[in-house]
């Protein structure tokens, strides 16, 4: 095929769509962005901002692989307008470690206790479980609450025993259980 | 000497970038200026196409092309059949977009690349396609049976492959057997559902002609080779990467999908990069399945319980095309007689088309259900003959001395023999039913009974043959500035922990540590000698394939020492990165020996001034490099099997037929399995539990579903029920270590293994609970609630 | 699975929203957008205009008053299950939560968003009904309530007309001698129910069943009153045979067909299942009350 020779249609920058303005916090640091009302919370984050961390599973709200952090509790970015978030404060997976090198305190119970493998769907058990490490609730470790923290997040690689586990040693690490 | 890696719970070196949030997944990867396509896909299970309108599409503001088949000039075609097999007549493999004739629901009719997705989404909606409907049949049996509608009109029986094998003489066994057992068994659709959909970007480089492809599947030199041939273009201008991926469980190996070469084709015709990202009602329409069987299996045994002979017959849905050829049906047929001696077998299948989703392999491949045929059929051999389920068995096992036991006549799904290569059968039998509590669980049983509580047990065993052909290859190099080890493969990982196992094998040989072994794999441009990740192969194949070479590179790196430490290469010894003179604190990083391996001219740093031309330890009487001799510490070396090797395994449950429900509760479940020596335990078990987590899905939770139109009516994750956290149980898993006798590390494959017991003992369980409440035989797996009520004949 | 294009507004007051309402007959509310914007995902929704009510003052409030649990349309599932007064005078509540979806959803999910949506398998529209509870809504021509009775018309369909806005829902305190009962089973934990059952019952001192109100979800195309298993246990004494008796009765109202996730028969085994537990168990909490 000569490509070379093909003619360069013009090619619009982007959409139609008409555009809002959005102000929020995410990770600590004040965005603004002008953005179609239909855009998904779930495409703001991975696609505008650049926070790639945050992955989409199914856009129906099942798998809770892009569950992220609105106002301090779990939320799922792809059943959430980028339009609602305006003026909340987000966290991604981005967020949870310390500097560059390490690791939060569940992230390293994830490596310890090998739960997690393709990596896809992780990003938003970490968030689904900062949720509940960060509330004042006590934690309930036994294996049905533990399994009940993670309830709403599909993994299709671990069968999730390693991830009660790494629930388990988090707790461990950070003095709750 | 450094502690042995091979064997040890080493964690993963992908974790940290993974946990947060670091992972570069295709979609991850920033790709500016990028359009995004979207599909127009078929409604119908079978239809016509009168027309396609896509005018109103092509004026929306942001569509850039819209392509239907007649924009595709050479792309219009029927795409490859990737495993040919005499078996199949005039195989149908359908072509990128539907011309004509659509083949299920699901299709692809038409692609529309637009400045974001949302506005592809908007223009495919508005592409108006005319269908003709035609009739279908669903039903497998009904399928094959006279009249009934075609899907291809070259197939009227709806028959794409009929292929029997034969091993022993079933016809003289059956003749003198004093008992058979005969049952139908089912097991129904599923998907594999990664949590990545799939996904392929491209971006074509019109100044040096080169095609980059980044595409979430399990075979980039596979789709390299065949983006290759079909846009004419020379291998090295083709690159394809697999990044991150998330998942595939077989989904990901099967190619070209239909995107796979639209995309590149959009990249190139348009000049700009295009990327399509599946979304999950694509992948439940679009992206291939597999699992529906029906085998009608007979079991000539001896009063005794010894099975003389086997016969088995069975229908394997195929979907619309047959892309990936007999594979799945062959690994059923050539698995069919398990772990059990029976000499004598027959087994024929007929691979049958029917207008759903195409079925190529789904992690455990024919597996799940071949081994649900014999095994339930096991069980009711059992019963019909009052032997205990476990007794059966154990009179049937491959004895330990038997090994290897060959199935003469069968060919695997790689073209070689079936020879079961080792194992302790017996022990692991033993093992499971010690840990389940198998003698102890009449008692219990029968307490619980007394409570009204239905408890059950069951057990399964399989045989799993792994490591297929042909080859892989290795490419071992010590870098010179770090001393880092860099591995090449021609693999690709979806989560399986390749950088880590394959990171201990190397470290082994060289004394460096896990972390500083650095995989490189799953890019065309940085190694393409290989197959592809699947069929539990890669530890097999690949390992030893790395194995071979990281020991080349190891008498390199010592012969290398030796000259620069002035010392015999007996007393070189490698560990902590360094070459040591044994038993003194004298060594010799292996950056530096791996720069002095080199011969220079320049001198950059420290190490390099050993080996530039006026250094002390260099020649002066001939060419720096010997006319055998290589540059650097680095070596290539490849591993082709002589055929597969067998891993095994048995699982236990005990579980509770909730009697208001009628859910199945998994109180215990024992796994026990050999996977030969294993690399990495904490990773194995991974691999099974993950297994057995798909197992248990198969077996009580996930189908997919078709209505009589051939509408898929839970293409979706609220429907279709993947378990999640809380439908999942805690299993025992417990660890033979038999090795193969068939590669240098001992090893066998283990990724498919937890799926493929799960059904049968789950099913022989809930049966073992039910039968004193009049309930009748289950031989069809997924088992819902609905399916025990029917079953208990009270609906 | 993007959503189509529509227009975005942000209501700042209930009358603002209706009149958006009242300008664009493809408008619909947007407030948790659990199910909305899945749908829309699916492209199975495509309103021309959402109108997102979360930023109403006063509309995310949780008033309990003598009448009961009065909840605000911008009200989260999590809000009102974790809320202790609501708790006290409805425990059926935060029983039922649990069974809706998973913290994330609930989390964003709004209560009285989900009794618009009534969806024939949810939990909320169910514990409305066995309450006798309502809800308000504001229109162009002026406000209404609609009790529960009338407010489920079929799946996905309320007597809420397109131009009036659901500003709160009144869930009423259950009697203080009153013993309650919820059980649902799902395949998943978290997914809609194939059946859910939810009971009052109150007891004289003789343990004889002087009212006993019982309702259902996943067995109709709307959550429903079990008005025959009711009639059986009425004057009856609470124990094993009345509450198996109820459950026969209540699997008499199931009349929903075959689906991917349950048979029609398998519905109408754990209907009656359910209900015997629940009667059973609020039964027990009854008698306690009046011991």
């Amino acid at each position: 095929m000569n490509a070379r020779a093909l003619p360069r249609p013009q090619i619009p920058v982007n959409s139609a769509d008409p555009r809002h303005a959005v102000t929020l916090t995410v990770n600590g640091v004040e965005v603004s962005r002008e953005v179609s009302p239909r855009m998904l919370l779930s495409d703001f984050i991975r696609h505008e901002l650049g926070l790639t961390g945050t992955h989409v599973g199914c856009e129906h709200g099942v798998c809770g692989a892009c569950t992220v952090l609105i106002d301090g509790v779990s939320a799922r970015s792809c059943l959430t307008l980028a339009v609602q978030a305006d003026g909340a404060e987000l966290r991604t997976v981005e967020a949870l470690a310390d500097g560059d090198a390490g690791l939060s305190v569940l992230q390293q119970a994830f490596a310890e206790s090998h739960a997690l493998q393709c990596g896809y769907c992780t990003p938003g058990f970490l968030m689904a479980l900062t949720e509940h490490f960060e509330s004042g609730d006590p934690l309930d470790l036994s294996d049905e609450g533990i399994r009940e923290m993670i309830a709403g997040n599909l993994c299709r690689c671990t069968g999730y025993a390693n991830i009660v586990v790494a629930v388990r040693r988090a707790a461990e690490l950070s003095g709750r259980s | 000497m450094s502690t042995r890696q091979f064997g040890s719970r080493v964690q993963r070196n992908i974790d940290p970038r993974l946990l947060r949030g670091e992972g570069a997944f295709t979609d991850d990867i920033p790709l500016p200026g990028a359009l995004h396509a979207a599909f127009v896909r078929s409604p119908f299970a079978r239809a016509r196409i009168l027309s396609i309108d896509t005018a109103a599409a092509r004026a929306m503001p942001g569509v850039v092309a819209v392509y239907t088949c007649d924009d595709i000039g050479h792309l219009d075609q029927a795409l490859p059949l990737l495993i040919p097999h005499p078996s199949m007549r005039d195989a149908r493999t359908q072509r990128p977009l539907a011309r004509d004739d659509v083949h299920y629901v699901g299709q692809a009719v038409a692609m529309v690349v637009a400045a974001d997705r949302y506005v592809a989404e908007d223009a495919a909606l508005a592409i108006d396609v005319d269908y003709d409907q035609l009739a279908v049949e669903l039903d497998l049996e009904r399928a094959v049976a006279p009249g009934a509608p075609a899907v291809h009109t070259t197939h009227p029986d709806n028959v794409a492959a009929d292929f029997t094998q034969v091993s022993g003489d079933p016809e003289t066994a059956m003749a003198a057997a004093q008992h058979v057992t005969r049952i139908r068994v089912q097991v129904d659709r599923s998907t594999a559902a990664p949590m990545e959909c799939r996904t392929v970007a491209a971006r074509f480089d019109a100044a040096s002609g080169e095609l980059v492809v980044w595409d979430g599947t399990q075979a980039p030199i596979g789709v390299r080779g065949g983006l290759a041939s079909i846009f004419g273009l020379d291998e090295h201008k083709v690159r394809v990467i697999a990044p991150d991926v998330g998942g595939g469980f077989g989904q990901k190996v099967m190619f070209p999908y239909p995107d796979e070469l639209l995309v590149p084709f959009a990249a190139i015709e348009i000049g700009r990069p295009v990327k399509y990202i599946e979304d999950r009602r694509e992948n439940f329409i679009g992206s291939n399945q597999e699992r529906t069987q029906i085998h009608w299996i007979e079991l000539h045994a001896t009063k005794n319980g010894e099975v003389l002979a086997l016969k088995d017959e069975f229908l394997h849905d195929t979907g619309a095309f047959i892309p990936y050829g007999i594979a799945v049906a062959q690994v059923a047929s050539t698995s069919i007689a398990g772990p059990y001696r029976i000499p004598n077998i027959e087994v024929r299948f007929r691979a049958v088309y029917t207008p759903t989703v195409p079925v190529t392999p789904y992690r455990g491949c024919g597996r799940p259900q071949s081994c649900f045929a014999i095994e339930r059929a096991m069980d009711k051999l059992a019963d019909e003959l009052g032997i205990d389920r476990r007794e059966i068995r154990r009179r049937n096992l491959i004895a330990d001395d038997e090994f290897p036991w060959a199935r003469e006549g069968l060919l695997f799904a790689d073209g070689l023999r079936v020879s079961l290569d080792s194992g302790q059968y017996h022990k692991a039998l033993d093992l499971v039913c010690d840990r389940i509590g198998w003698d102890g669980f009449a008692a219990e049983q029968a307490a619980a009974r007394a409570e009204g509580r239905d408890l059950g047990i069951g057990l399964a065993f399989y045989v799993e043959g792994t490591g297929l052909g042909p080859y892989e290859g290795g490419h071992v190099r010590i870098h010179p500035i770090t001393g880092k080890v860099y591995v090449n493969t021609g693999l690709t990982a979806q989560g399986q922990g390749h950088d880590t196992v394959f990171a201990q094998i190397v470290a082994d040989q060289l004394g460096v540590p896990v972390t500083d072994v650095i995989l490189v794999q799953g890019d065309t441009a940085a190694y393409d000698w290989g197959v592809a990740t699947f069929a539990s192969r890669a530890a097999v194949v690949s390992g030893n394939a790395i194995h071979k070479t990281a020991a080349l590179v190891r008498d390199k790196t010592v012969r290398a020492a030796a000259n620069m430490l002035e010392v015999q290469e007996a007393d070189v010894e490698l560990r902590d990165g360094h070459a040591w003179v044994a038993g003194t604190d004298r060594k010799v990083p292996l950056a530096a020996i791996a720069t002095a391996s080199n011969p220079l001219r320049y001198a950059f740093n420290e190490a390099a001034q050993a080996a530039t031309q006026f250094a002390p330890a260099s020649r002066h009487d001939g060419p720096a490099l010997q006319d055998d001799q290589h540059p650097g510490l680095e070596a290539a070396a490849y591993f082709s099997p002589e055929c597969a090797t067998w891993a095994y395994g048995v699982h236990a449950a005990v579980i509770e037929v909730d009697r208001a429900t009628l859910q199945v509760k998994i109180h215990r479940y024992v796994c026990v399995h050999d996977c030969g020596n294993m690399i990495n335990p904490t990773l194995v078990e991974g691999q099974v539990m993950g297994g057995l987590a798909q197992g248990i899905g198969g077996a009580l939770y996930e189908r997919i579903e078709y209505d009589a139109e051939g509408n898929p009516t839970n293409a979706n994750f609220v429907d279709f029920l993947i378990p999640y956290a809380t439908e999942i149980p805690d299993v025992e898993i417990a660890h033979l270590e038999t090795p193969s006798p068939l590669n240098p590390l001992g090893v066998k494959g283990v990724g498919e293994a937890g799926c493929i017991a799960v059904g049968p003992t789950i099913a022989a369980a809930v049966e073992d609970a039910l039968r004193h409440r009049g309930g009748g035989r289950f031989d069809a797996v997924p088992i819902t609630p609905s399916a025990i009520l029917e079953n208990l004949g009270t609906a | 699975m993007k959503p189509a294009l529509f227009e975005y507004h942000r209501a700042a007051s209930v009358a603002q929203a209706v009149d958006l309402l009242a300008e664009d007959p493809g408008a619909m509310i947007l407030a948790g957008g659990q199910s909305l914007v899945a749908a829309m995902n699916f492209r199975l929704a495509a309103p021309s205009r959402l109108i997102d009510i979360t930023r109403i003052p006063d509309l995310d409030r949780i008033a309990v008053t003598a009448e009961g649990v009065a909840v605000g349309a911008a009200v989260r599932h999590r809000t009102l299950e974790r809320h202790d007064g609501a708790h006290a005078v409805n425990p059926l509540i935060r029983a039922a939560q649990a069974h809706v979806a998973h913290v994330p959803i609930r989390n964003r999910g709004t209560v009285v968003g989900s009794l618009c949506h009534a969806d024939a398998a949810a939990e909320m529209p169910l514990v409305l009904l066995l309450c006798d509870g309502w809800v308000e809504l504001e229109g162009p021509g002026g406000n209404r309530r609609i009790p529960a009775e009338q407010f489920f018309r079929m799946h996905l369909t309320t007597a809420r007309a397109s131009d009036e806005l659901a500003t709160r829902a009144v869930f009423p305190a259950l009697p203080p001698d009153a013993g309650w009962a919820f059980a649902e089973f799902a395949r998943r934990k978290g997914d809609y129910a194939i059946a859910a059952v939810g009971a009052i019952v109150q007891c004289d001192a003789g343990g004889r069943i002087t009212r006993a109100r019982l309702a259902a979800c996943g067995i109709s195309s709307k959550p429903v009153r079990l008005g025959r298993a009711e009639a059986a246990l009425a004057g009856g004494t609470a124990d094993a045979t009345a509450a198996a008796e109820a459950g026969r009765a209540a699997a008499t109202h199931v009349d929903a067909a075959d689906d991917s996730i349950a048979t029609a028969a398998y519905r109408r085994h754990l209907v009656a299942a359910l209900t015997e537990r629940v009667v059973a168990e609020a039964a027990a909490r009854a008698r306690r009350g009046t011991e």
